[in-house]
């Protein structure tokens, strides 16, 4: 038997507990310079213990180290491919980066006077205007903390106005397909949910949207390009039928990655929607981001946007916050301001015509897979791709093998898995989202490893159900970890 | 598959009337789709619920699915099976892992829903 100070961090790392040794210690005390007191005697011998059972006890450097091996355990962007769809995890230029640490503007603080903040008013005032323009809407509020918090706040406008011509209306259409925010966020904004279902080409059915939009339906929540990676065709008909109806079209902007350049929300009749910074303008995502959901409304919402708003006099930036009408804050001081930054050096850094590019990319690059890919994987619904290509497994889990297996077996090629059984409407779905990020070899290696696995499926299912092989830990039971998990840590018996 | 003596709704749960009391839970088809299930989050005691609103919800390894109420009424029962065994909707959703009994306010709501034969034609197309 080998005998180890410890593993090697590509091998499995033990829990704190179980290193722990009794007397080792993180810190060191200085004397009291006070009398000591018993604390039996001060407190009572059944209020005082003189240790805590099982606690860890390990010194500094166990601890650091422990954690520093964790920490490299992590998969990222920044080490490759990371095929996840609808959410677009694309790579964080560096520059982004850079301009953010700028001093001016990482120590810049929210209560500093507007005087000594104009700087920041004008970045943030630069970054609505481009969001407009990207969007074709007329103002954006670059408030919310994230997507989440965007559609909340795009909810809240839509029940303003509609309050304000004298009726809330009760009701709010979300398609099967949606991503599951939206049906919450129309719970949360005290609305009913009423689901519409797709029609076979994975879009919205508008006769069916006919029959449903009366005087009690405040707004549609549509994604668009829609969950299943598919550009709603029908959408002008859409927004007519709801606007002749004093309905609202909302615009969850996931996948707005899909347009930006080419085709823009406010052209095709939607009245307000939310951009996801993390995802479309390349600031970070996950991990705490943190995020940041903008939304950007047509002329007549926005006397409702939240406050402050931004406005120009002759002595530069101000805040204004004399809006009688707008709904009221949704967070602290003016958004996550960092993330601000970073998504209009991005912007900058690539232009109008860059941005255009970036989005060509990312269509040819999820489309170039869906033709590598369609021997093999059955494509859930023809309508062309836009930024990402749905599969389902059909011919896979005919074999035994269903798309968490598949995924699963991905990691054995060295690749993060795709989106696994999203949106529910695909049977057994395989989602996978390349972005612009990666190159042609990248995406080449990628479809290799998927036909492979394709392939041991016809010949050896096992082999697939059985992986991960090649993992510090093999193939986890997800079921019993849901059904009984063990939240806290025992010695051994 | 479907037992006779049940009626059944189109978002997949089963109800089996005797008196005044009725049984819910969900079809073998709902357990089937969902996969694995892990939790179900079922109504209190005595709380009211309505035909076609929601009462609940189950949890699967895949997704998270609305439990609609097959019928009008007060909760009078609810299995305490489930907290511990939720895989016993995986193994018997049509017997022992029942999810509530109620107490029907409504009778004659049970015409809306579908018999076996309707039930299993619809799943089978669907």
């Amino acid at each position: 038997m080998i005998k180890k100070v410890r593993p090697h961090p590509t091998q499995n790392e033990p829990l704190l507990f179980e290193i722990s040794s009794p007397g080792k210690m993180g810190y060191q005390l200085p004397d009291l310079d006070v009398p000591s007191l018993d604390p039996i005697a001060a407190l009572g011998a059944e209020n005082t213990r003189s240790e805590i059972e099982d606690f860890p006890e390990v010194s500094e450097v166990d601890a650091i180290r422990h954690f520093t091996r964790l920490s490299t355990w992590n998969y990222a962007i920044d080490l490759g491919l990371y095929p996840l769809g609808s959410c677009s995890m694309k790579y964080n230029p560096r520059v982004n980066e850079a301009v953010a640490r700028t001093d001016g503007l990482a120590w810049i603080h929210p209560y500093q006077p507007d005087s000594r903040s104009q700087g920041a008013m004008e970045i943030t005032a630069t970054l609505e205007a481009a969001l407009a323009e990207i969007t074709g809407m007329d103002a954006v509020t670059l408030q919310p903390a994230a997507g989440a918090q965007g559609e909340f706040t795009g909810l809240l406008l839509v029940r303003a106005w509609l309050q304000s011509l004298g009726n809330a209306r009760r009701r709010v259409l979300v398609p099967d397909s949606a991503h599951g925010t939206n049906p919450a966020t129309v719970h949360m904004a005290g609305y009913e949910v009423a689901h519409i279902a797709s029609n076979a080409r994975g879009m919205v059915d508008t006769a069916a949207l006919e029959r449903m939009v009366d005087q009690d339906v405040a707004a549609l929540m549509l994604t668009n390009p829609n969950t299943v990676g598919v550009f709603e065709e029908q959408i002008g008909d859409i927004a007519r039928i709801l606007h002749a109806k004093d309905a609202l079209l909302y615009m969850d902007g996931a996948n707005m990655n899909a347009l930006v350049g080419i085709a823009r929300p406010g052209d095709f009749g939607v009245d307000v929607m939310h951009l996801n910074l993390h995802k479309t303008f390349s600031t970070p995502h996950g991990g705490g981001g943190p995020g940041s959901g903008p939304v950007a409304v047509k002329k007549f919402l926005e006397p409702f946007l939240p406050l402050p708003r931004l406005k120009r006099t002759d002595d530069g930036w101000r805040w204004d916050y004399d809006r009688p009408q707008s709904i009221g804050r949704v967070r602290a001081f003016y958004g996550n301001f960092g993330v601000l930054v970073r998504a209009l050096a991005y912007i900058m850094a690539h232009g109008g015509d860059g941005l255009k590019r970036a989005t060509l990319d990312a269509l040819l690059n999820a489309n170039y897979l869906r033709k590598l890919l369609e021997g093999c994987y059955e494509i859930a619904y023809d309508a062309p791709s836009m930024h990402e290509c749905v599969f389902t497994d059909r011919r896979q889990a005919a074999r035994g093998a269903p798309t968490g297996a598949i995924a699963k077996r991905l990691i054995d090629y060295g690749f993060h898995p795709y989106t696994v059984s999203f949106p529910l409407i695909v049977h057994g779905a395989l989602m996978i989202e390349p972005t612009e990020t990666e190159s042609k070899l990248e995406l080449d290696l990628f479809a290799e490893a998927m036909i492979d696995i394709a392939n041991e499926i016809e010949n050896d299912p096992k082999l697939v159900l059985k992986a991960p092989h090649s993992t510090r830990i093999a193939k986890v039971d997800e079921v019993a970890a849901a059904r009984r998990p063990i939240l806290k840590w025992r010695p051994p018996t | 598959m479907y037992p006779e003596n049940y009626r059944y709704t189109k978002e997949h749960e089963w109800v089996r009337v005797e008196g005044n009391i009725a049984t819910v839970g969900i079809t073998h088809h709902a357990q089937e789709e969902l996969g694995d299930i892990v939790y179900a989050d079922l109504p209190k005691l005595g709380a009211n619920v309505e035909q076609g609103k929601t009462m609940g919800s189950v949890e699967s390894v895949k997704a998270v699915s609305d439990i609609f109420s097959p019928l009008s009424g007060e909760v009078m029962e609810v299995n305490e099976l489930l907290a511990t065994k939720p895989e016993k909707l995986n193994e018997d959703p049509h017997g022992e892992a029942w999810l509530v009994k109620i107490r029907v306010t409504a009778p004659s709501e049970i015409e809306a829903l579908l018999s076996a034969a309707d039930y299993q034609a619809y799943v089978g197309a669907e």
